[in-house]
């Protein structure tokens, strides 16, 4: 009977085609769009995952995600460093500020001020020079994004010089981070260094960054920071989620992908599913002699499914590897870094494949099935 | 025409030359809701015995279709009774009614209804691996009887590379090949030309009928009258004439 299936299916080359390109299309578009959905809300939180030695982040309690970030007191970082079970705080800036290039053209950059004693925050991998030389006057490091957005495809020149601000800014060493979910350059500086380059605030510092002793519980001591200083207290990975949420919450992105993975989850059904109906539609004649020759309704139910699966199985393989194709192959784009295929894509991808080709291979058997096998006499 | 036929071998119960294979007693059928009935078989009687080609004659829409559709236990009357080689084929399940259908009986249709993604060889073995052999042998026997019914050369060629008469060839081949007790064709010349059908015919009467086997044919081209053992003539969803032996 498996044989029967195959046979019948494979044997109509341009409906088997067809099919195989509909659900190739749909896994294409699904598996791509949530990929690329996902990787950019990572990005909205790129910047706080990059922080790795610190558990916790101390902001004002009317954040609502990263770059919204009224200023905190001094005395903050005092009543923080006092809360049982911190092994250690330190103060840290993070905004936007003008740099203006030698040329004259200038570009917002994200200017993270580091703790000058520590450089808590730092970025991990550098490309050219040495976190050292965050030390020297006037010393930024930039990210690799940010370099060839600022200088092209330029090779990487340090001790080139720029303004941040009006300020002088020479730069020691280029990094690799994770890109944010805005394009601008990020910037790191010492926090001494970065608040001559913001514009005169009462309150530069706008997030703590805390380490917890060991054996402490994150969470725990989040809570124990919130009641001692009545200011917000998250893990990293609450900030991510609370800045991941406001970007679902607040802008038009969720909408925008969720219409573009509906149209093709629904593409995909429709082509599938018309296709398919077409093909059992276009064989109800043989699939009818068959009833009449003895295959009973549940081997012509098992038929169809067996078809609709080996044409979703082929499908859906095709169409990840084609997102997996995309994803190499923009894999080295700046603009695109971050962006790849993900095992929640494709496993929700794959669901809805398998949903697909179920649901429309029963849809379609149910002509087959309602048939009269008289229907064979019938000229 | 068809020169050298090889007569398979002969099915079971060969030995009952002239048993009663079908029985149809008091059939009606009914199609429709209340506003829109159609009577097309008004209280028909018929015996049909193994050994005998039994021509079942009679205009269009006089009802022939149904009444084989029901003794190939496809309809269901709405009066009546259907027996099968003995058997009552209201009191079978669906499922044994099936598997009823796939042992004993074969068969022909008017558009031959052959798999166009199988080959010839592999068409004429579907009822074999639907009963469940395993391909191979079914492969095999299936080439046998395709050489039986004179197209052994064209075993490996698809339905859509064959004429129409070979087309039915292939499915009087796929009809025979589960050696059933009864077989059942539906207008099988009429869409043939006058030579194919003649040809198609001559293989029925001489491979098709055997001791033990009935074989009805459904038929208005008169050009075949002379084929059958018995002629049994419907009008009007009645039998006029030889409907009992």
């Amino acid at each position: 009977m498996n044989w029967l299936a195959l046979r019948m299916l494979t044997g109509d080359r341009s409906k088997y085609l067809g099919l195989i390109f509909g659900v190739t299309f749909a896994t294409l578009l699904m598996t791509q769009q949530v990929s690329i959905f996902m990787g950019i809300l990572t990005r909205t939180g790129n910047q706080i995952l990059e922080v790795r030695d610190a558990d916790v982040w101390v902001m004002d309690n009317r954040v609502r995600y990263l770059d919204e970030s009224p200023g905190l007191q001094d005395t903050d970082l005092m009543r923080v460093r006092g809360v049982p079970g911190v092994a250690w705080a330190v103060r840290t800036y993070r905004g936007i500020v003008k740099a203006r290039l030698e040329d004259g053209n200038t570009r917002n950059v994200r200017l993270s001020g580091l703790d000058d004693e520590t450089l808590v925050g730092a970025p991990r991998e550098m490309i050219v020079g040495s976190l050292e030389d965050l030390k020297r006057p006037d010393a930024v490091i930039i990210d690799k994004a940010g370099y060839e957005y600022m200088w092209g495809h330029e090779p990487y020149q340090l001790g080139r010089t720029f303004e941040l601000n009006d300020r002088r800014a020479v730069l020691v060493g280029v990094c690799q981070v994770a890109p944010p979910f805005f394009s601008d350059p990020i910037i790191y500086a010492r926090y001494s260094q970065a608040a001559r380059y913001v514009p005169l605030e009462r309150n530069l510092m706008n997030y703590i960054l805390v380490k917890a002793r060991d054996g402490v519980d994150p969470a725990e001591l989040c809570r124990r920071i919130e009641e001692r200083t009545n200011r917000m207290a998250l893990t990293g990975r609450q900030f991510f989620w609370k800045t991941v949420r406001y970007f679902l919450s607040s802008t038009g992105i969720p909408v925008n992908f969720g219409i573009t993975i509906a149209l093709g989850f629904i593409v995909g059904a429709a082509v599938t599913g018309q296709t398919l109906y077409l093909f059992i539609v276009e064989n109800l004649k043989q699939f009818g002699a068959l009833k009449a020759m003895g295959i009973p309704n549940r081997g012509i139910l098992w038929m169809i499914v067996l078809q609709a699966l080996l044409v979703g199985g082929i499908g859906f393989g095709l169409g990840a590897g084609l997102t997996a194709m995309f994803f190499i192959a923009t894999g080295k784009m700046t603009q695109l870094a971050g962006l790849h295929m993900t095992w929640v894509a494709l496993l929700g991808t794959g669901a809805a494949v398998f949903v697909i080709v179920i649901a429309t291979s029963i849809i379609s058997a149910r002509r087959v099935l309602t048939l009269e096998p008289a229907i064979v006499f019938r000229g | 025409m068809i020169a050298t036929v090889a007569r398979p071998s002969p099915p079971p119960a060969a030995n009952r030359l002239s048993e009663q294979a079908v029985s149809c007693k008091g059939v009606t059928k009914e199609f429709g809701a209340n506003g829109t009935k159609t009577l097309a078989l008004r209280g028909v009687d018929l015996e049909v015995l193994a050994g005998q080609l039994t021509l079942l004659v009679g205009p269009s829409g006089c009802g022939k279709t149904t009444l084989i559709s029901m003794v190939a236990g496809l309809l269901n009357p709405t009066q009546g009774s259907v027996a099968v080689l003995g058997t009552n084929l209201a009191k079978l399940s669906g499922r044994h009614l099936v598997e009823f259908r796939a042992k004993n009986i074969g068969f022909v249709f008017q558009q031959y209804n052959l798999l166009p993604a199988l080959s010839a060889f592999e068409n004429a073995a579907v009822p074999l691996i639907i009963t469940g052999w395993s391909r191979a042998k079914a492969f095999a026997k299936a080439r046998a009887m395709l050489a039986t019914v004179g197209l052994g050369h064209r075993a490996d060629n698809f339905p859509s590379q064959l004429s129409g008469g070979e087309q039915q060839r292939v499915a009087i081949a796929r009809a025979l090949i589960h050696e059933p007790r009864l077989l059942v064709c539906d207008e099988p010349t009429s869409a043939l030309d006058a030579q194919s059908g003649q040809t198609v015919m001559e293989l029925i009467k001489q491979v098709a009928v055997q001791p033990g086997r009935a074989v009805i044919v459904v038929t208005h081209d008169s050009r075949v009258f002379g084929f059958g053992d018995r002629i049994v003539e419907m009008s009007d969803g009645r039998i006029l004439a030889g409907g009992e032996q």
